[in-house]
């Protein structure tokens, strides 16, 4: 626990030392304000319902450029191998890599309460919707950050990680958009491995444990992926 | 305190380690020679756990590399080749991250620090980024790095490599105080290196141990020859023929001349000492004798026998 946690401040130090954490911010505010203020006005309703519906498609970009460097670069540069003589277990340094993701995303999407703020000033603000959005963005984000860990430990490239991250996250946000292509008989399980059903199931103001799960699941999968992926210098 | 056996590594085809045996004691400076890509890193890698053997047994302080990796891991301290360095933190933050990761208890790491500090010499640059410093004081990261937790075991990866001759000097004299109390292994492939800092060498070359022993072991075992060199001053010719009616001579070469001056290199039975009787020989002939030297086995010797091929 206490080297989860060591690695932890380091690695989220390290984003706060370097530009990345900013740019990436600045660039998520930037994009997600857009999506938010532009048709906010237009429709006359207090909700962040668009803007929260926009966020898991910049999520697809935004995340992959969050995790490509973590373990891709210490491969690169060699203190991985520093990192792993410690007496410390492989899937602690992948726990305290990802704790500082998911502390990195939280901050940029409580930048985006602001949205929030301002809806509930001008009107009657749905609590429900509201909060399911915000607590599927940090579910979702934890699943795109686990596999964006799983994809910049198999490689020593960031662009390589970046690029493997972007497609997985691609196929699983692709997969209930796709579900009219598919047979029959595979439609309910496609739904079911999709991101997004669950999360517009949350958006909706609906706090299922079965979403709940799904996502919980799917990240400890993903994390576990990742760290038999640091382990295969063993095989 | 370590102890591998019958240890092999292959890294898909390529066979980097060859079934190696060999033992540490507690408290002793081991060498490990060879040339570059022998398999020293790779046997180091699988000392600290970094990989696992291919097939073979490797135990340290009495535990299984492959078992009990977490508690060997506790009571190593290892500087990797390249020693790689996380560029964008500074030194102090570093150092206490490592002392964090080694399990140190909170209130000791300033102790700690402050010892590297001094032992290291790193108080110039406590407070600066990795990135900025010299390749000298990287190196003295790493080490601080190593030692941070006073591992019973340091084994450390070329140590020396980009140091300007005064701080190789002051890394060996720290190997050397270090390796008093504990068990230090450093590969290298400077052979005055372990000439200075060890009391053993293993001398490996394409994954097998060529040599094993104290350094006077392995030049003694390895003298093969000895060689005398002169240079003389004479005026006639058939200076060699002269110089190999001496007893136990059992070569003479002859260098090129230069007018009256000659240079012969004598090649003669191992444990002889034929200096005396050159010269006897050189005065009664009346040739004037400018220099005369006496060349022993060095490990460079030994090395280049062993492994060239």
């Amino acid at each position: 626990m206490n080297n989860i946690l060591s690695i932890f401040r380091k690695e989220l130090k390290s984003y706060f030392n370097s530009p990345v954490a900013y740019i990436v911010i600045t660039v998520f505010l930037l994009i997600s304000g857009w999506f938010f203020s532009t048709n906010f006005f237009l429709m006359g309703q207090a909700t962040v319902r668009t803007a929260l519906s926009v966020i898991p498609l910049i999520f697809i970009f935004f995340i992959p450029a969050i995790t490509m460097r973590s373990i891709a670069e210490e491969k690169k540069s060699g203190t991985i191998e520093l990192l792993v003589t410690m007496p410390t277990k492989d899937m602690d340094i992948i726990l305290g890599k990802f704790l500082a993701g998911l502390v990195l995303l939280t901050i940029a999407i409580m930048f985006t309460l602001t949205y929030a703020l301002t809806a509930s000033m001008l009107g009657n603000l749905d609590g429900g919707p509201t909060f399911g959005g915000y607590l599927g963005l940090l579910l979702m984000g934890s699943i795109y950050l686990s596999i964006g860990l799983f994809a910049s430990s198999m490689t020593e490239n960031q662009i390589t990680a970046f690029i493997i991250s972007f497609l997985i996250i691609f196929v699983f946000f692709m997969l209930d958009k796709v579900l009219i292509f598919v047979p029959g008989p595979l439609v309910s399980s496609f739904e079911y491995l999709s991101v997004d059903y669950h999360f517009n199931s949350l958006l909706r103001g609906v706090i299922d444990t079965r979403d709940i799960i799904y996502f919980i699941s799917m990240t400890a999968f993903m994390l576990v992926l990742a760290g038999r992926s640091l382990e295969s210098r063993k095989w | 305190m370590i102890k591998v056996s019958k240890l092999t590594k292959n890294y898909d085809e390529t066979v980097a380690v060859d079934n190696i045996s060999f033992e540490v004691k507690h408290g002793e400076i081991l060498g490990f020679l060879g040339p570059n890509g022998a398999g020293k890193t790779t046997t180091m890698k699988v000392l600290t756990c970094f990989m696992p053997p291919t097939s073979g047994d490797v135990t340290i302080a009495g535990m299984n590399v492959m078992e009990d990796s977490l508690s060997i891991r506790q009571q190593i301290g290892y500087l990797p080749e390249q020693n790689p360095l996380y560029q964008d933190m500074d030194v102090v933050d570093y150092l206490r991250f490592v002392a964090e990761l080694r399990g140190i208890p909170k209130e000791q790491h300033d102790s700690r620090l402050r010892r590297m500090m001094d032992v290291c010499g790193l108080e110039k640059v406590i407070s600066r980024s990795i990135g900025e410093l010299s390749k000298g004081y990287r190196q003295r990261v790493g080490l601080a790095q190593a030692m941070i937790h006073d591992p019973q075991i340091l084994i450390l990866d070329e140590p020396t490599s980009g140091l300007d001759p005064n701080q190789i000097v002051e890394i060996r004299n720290l190997i050397k105080e270090i390796g008093k109390e504990k068990t230090v292994i450093l590969s290298t492939h400077i052979l005055s290196e372990v000439q200075a800092t060890c009391d053993r060498a293993i001398i490996i070359d394409q994954g097998k141990i060529v040599a094993d022993g104290t350094l006077q072991d392995l030049q003694a075992a390895f003298h093969g020859m000895e060689r005398i060199t002169i240079e003389i001053k004479a005026p006639q010719n058939g200076c060699a023929e002269k110089l190999r009616t001496i007893e136990n001579v059992k070569q003479v070469n002859e260098g090129t001349p230069d007018g009256e001056i000659k240079c012969f290199t004598i090649e003669i039975e191992k444990g002889q000492d034929l200096r005396e009787q050159i010269f006897d020989l050189t005065v009664k002939e009346g040739w004037k004798l400018l220099e005369l030297h006496r060349e022993v086995t060095t490990l460079e010797d030994v090395f280049r026998q062993l492994t060239k091929g």
